[in-house]
C-alpha cells in the first residue's frame, strides 16, 4: 500500500488526554464510477481502521464509500502507561497497512 | 484598498456640503439638460477596477465614472514573483492612474467607510458622500489573519505572505538575499479558492532558480493544503529537470496542511510535524477585500456571489463585483480574468443604463507562469454563464504540452512578458 502518517505525543503525563492523528494515502474508490470504456471500476476502499494501545483496542472505525480519498482521522485517548500504539488500515483488496508509535508516560 | 471603519460618520448636512465645496464638488454628477447624468462608481483601482472604469467611459461617454482608489500608485502582482527572485526591479510593477484619468474617469483618492445600498450612496472617510446609479466593487483580496493560528499582522512581518505586491514582496526578497547558502526556505500554499492558483508554484520555481544559481546548497519545502494544483504536471516535470532535489512538494495527503504558525521560531506546524525555516513564506487563506464585506455582498465563504451575466451581486442590487473578490465559478482569480470580467461588466452596465438587452458574451482567461526566466508555461480557458455560474467550455482551452522543445518554453516566457506589457498598457497606459 502507500504511506501512512501518524502524529502522537512522544511523552505524556499519566491520565492526560492526548490527541492522536492518522492519515493514509488511499484512492478510496467508491465502486460507483465507470472508466473511459464504460466498465465499472471495482470498489476499493479502506473499510476498517483500528488503533491498539498495547494490544487493547482503544479506537476503531468502519468506513463507507462516501469517505473521501486519503482519509484523515483524529481522536483522543487517555495516556495510561508507557507502551506502543498500533494502527491498522484494511482495504477491500485485503491489504493491511500498519504503523506504530511509542509513547512514554511519566 | 479602502479600509472599513465600521462606524458611519455622523456629519451634519452643512459639514458635508462644506467638504464638498472644499474639493470634491467635481465628483458629484452634474445635471445635464435637467436630467441627471448616470453615475457609476468603481471602488478599487487594480486590474478589475481600472479596466472597468475605462471601459465604461469607452462604452458610453455620457456616463460619469468615478474610480475610488486611495493609493496613488498600483503595484501589480503578476511578475512580482520575479521581483522576489531578484530577476526584476519592483519599479517595473508600479503603475499610476494618469492614463485612466485621461480616459475621462474621475479619480477619487478616498477611503470608503460605508456603502448605503438602499440610498445608493458611498460614504468616504472625510465625510463626503457620492450617489451612484450602479456601483462596481473591485476590492481584490484581503489576507485572513483570523484563519491560521499564530499568523497575524505581526507574524507577517517575520514570515511574509507577499500575496499583495509591495512592501511584502520586498521583505521576502530581502530575507532570501540575507539567507546563508544551505538554508531552508519553507513556503505554504492554502486550500482553494485563493488569488492566482498557479502563483505558489511559480514562486517556488523562481525561488528555486535563485537558490540554484546563488545558494546551491539550499533547499525549498512547499507545504500544501491541496493534493492537486494548477499546471501540476508541467510544474513537476520542470522541477525534475531544472531543480532536481531542490524542491520538495508536500501535498495534503503527505501531511502538508499547515495548521499553526510560530513566528518567534519561524516554525510552520502541520498536522503531522513541524518545519523550522530560515526563510518562511506563508500564503494564508484569503477573502474578498474589506469593502465587499462592509457592503454586505460577501457570503459566509468570504467571497461574493454574482450573476454570471452581469456580475451584479446576488445579495445586494445595483452593486456589481468583479475580479478576485467575486465567486466566478470556474474562472480563476487572475489579472487576466479580472480584466475580462471588468469589460463584460462595464458593457452590461452601459446596456442596463440605456435600457437595452445585454448581449451574451464569453470570457477568456490565460495564465502564464515562469518556471525559470527562459521557461514559461501557460493555461487558457474559455467561460460562459451556465446554470447560474461561469462554466468552463470544454475543448476550448488547454495547457502547454508536457513534452516541448526548449525553444517553445522560451517563447512562452516571452509571451508572458508581452502579455504583461499589453495588459498594463491597456489598463493603466
Amino acid at each position: 500500500m502507500t504511506r501512512a502518517l501518524i502524529n502522537t505525543p512522544k511523552q505524556a503525563q499519566q491520565g492526560e488526554v492526548i490527541e492522536i492523528r492518522a492519515m493514509i494515502a488511499h484512492v478510496m474508490e467508491t465502486g460507483h464510477r465507470r472508466d473511459a470504456q464504460g466498465a465499472a471500476v471495482p470498489r476499493n476502499i479502506i473499510h476498517r481502521f483500528q488503533c491498539l494501545y498495547d494490544d487493547v483496542e482503544i479506537f476503531a472505525a468502519d468506513f463507507y464509500p462516501a469517505m473521501a480519498a486519503n482519509p484523515f482521522i483524529a481522536f483522543s485517548t487517555v495516556a495510561t502507561t508507557s507502551g506502543v500504539l498500533t494502527f491498522a488500515w484494511t482495504d477491500d483488496q485485503g491489504t493491511i497497512q500498519r504503523a506504530t508509535a511509542e509513547i512514554t508516560v511519566v | 484598498m479602502p479600509s472599513r471603519s465600521g462606524t458611519r460618520r455622523k456629519a451634519s448636512r452643512r459639514a458635508i456640503l462644506k467638504s464638498a465645496l472644499a474639493g470634491i464638488a467635481t465628483l458629484a454628477a452634474p445635471p445635464v439638460l435637467g436630467q441627471a447624468k448616470a453615475h457609476v462608481i468603481v471602488i478599487g483601482g487594480g486590474f478589475a477596477g481600472a479596466t472597468c472604469a475605462r471601459r465604461l467611459k469607452a462604452a458610453d461617454g455620457t456616463i460619469a465614472v468615478t474610480l475610488v482608489e486611495p493609493n496613488a500608485r498600483f503595484t501589480a502582482c503578476p511578475f512580482s514573483n520575479a521581483v522576489i527572485a531578484g530577476l526584476r526591479p519592483i519599479e517595473a510593477q508600479y503603475f499610476g492612474y494618469d492614463g485612466v484619468k485621461q480616459a475621462g474617469v474621475d479619480i477619487a483618492g478616498q477611503i470608503v467607510v460605508a456603502i448605503e445600498a438602499e440610498a445608493r450612496q458611498v460614504h468616504f472617510a472625510d465625510g463626503a458622500r457620492l450617489d451612484y446609479q450602479r456601483l462596481v466593487l473591485a476590492p481584490g483580496i484581503d489576507i485572513r489573519f483570523d484563519a491560521l493560528p499564530g499568523y497575524d499582522q505581526t507574524a507577517a512581518e517575520i514570515m511574509p505572505h507577499a500575496w499583495k505586491a509591495g512592501a511584502q514582496t520586498l521583505l521576502l526578497r530581502r530575507q532570501l538575499e540575507a539567507m546563508a547558502d544551505g538554508g531552508v526556505v519553507v513556503l505554504s500554499a492554502p486550500a482553494n479558492p485563493f488569488r492566482c492558483p498557479p502563483g505558489p508554484y511559480e514562486r517556488a520555481s523562481l525561488i528555486a532558480y535563485y537558490l540554484k544559481t546563488k545558494k546551491p546548497r539550499s533547499k525549498l519545502i512547499l507545504l500544501d493544503a491541496k493534493d492537486t494544483f494548477s499546471k501540476q504536471r508541467l510544474f513537476e516535470a520542470a522541477w525534475k529537470t531544472l531543480y532536481p532535489g531542490l524542491i520538495e512538494w508536500v501535498p495534503l495527503s503527505g501531511g502538508g496542511r499547515v495548521i499553526e504558525i510560530d513566528a518567534k521560531t519561524r516554525t510552520l506546524v502541520t498536522e503531522f510535524g513541524s518545519h523550522l525555516a530560515d526563510v518562511a513564506n506563508v500564503i494564508p487563506p484569503q477573502r474578498a477585500g474589506a469593502v465587499a464585506i462592509a457592503a454586505g455582498v460577501a457570503d459566509q465563504t468570504g467571497w461574493c456571489p454574482i450573476d454570471p451575466h452581469t456580475f451584479e451581486s446576488k445579495l445586494v442590487p445595483n452593486i456589481h463585483v468583479i475580479g478576485d473578490a467575486a465567486i466566478a465559478g470556474a474562472m480563476p482569480k487572475s489579472a487576466f480574468a479580472a480584466n475580462a470580467q471588468a469589460k463584460v461588466c462595464a458593457d452590461m452596465i452601459a446596456s442596463l443604463i440605456r435600457g437595452e438587452d445585454p448581449r451574451e458574451v464569453k470570457l477568456i482567461n490565460t495564465c502564464y507562469s515562469l518556471v525559470a526566466p527562459d521557461y514559461g508555461i501557460s493555461v487558457a480557458g474559455v467561460y460562459a454563464p451556465r446554470d447560474g455560474l461561469l462554466t468552463e467550455i470544454k475543448e476550448a482551452g488547454g495547457v502547454s504540452p508536457l513534452e516541448a522543445p526548449a525553444a517553445q518554453r522560451e517563447a512562452e516566457a516571452t509571451y508572458a512578458q508581452a502579455w504583461f506589457q499589453t495588459i498594463t498598457r491597456e489598463v493603466f497606459g
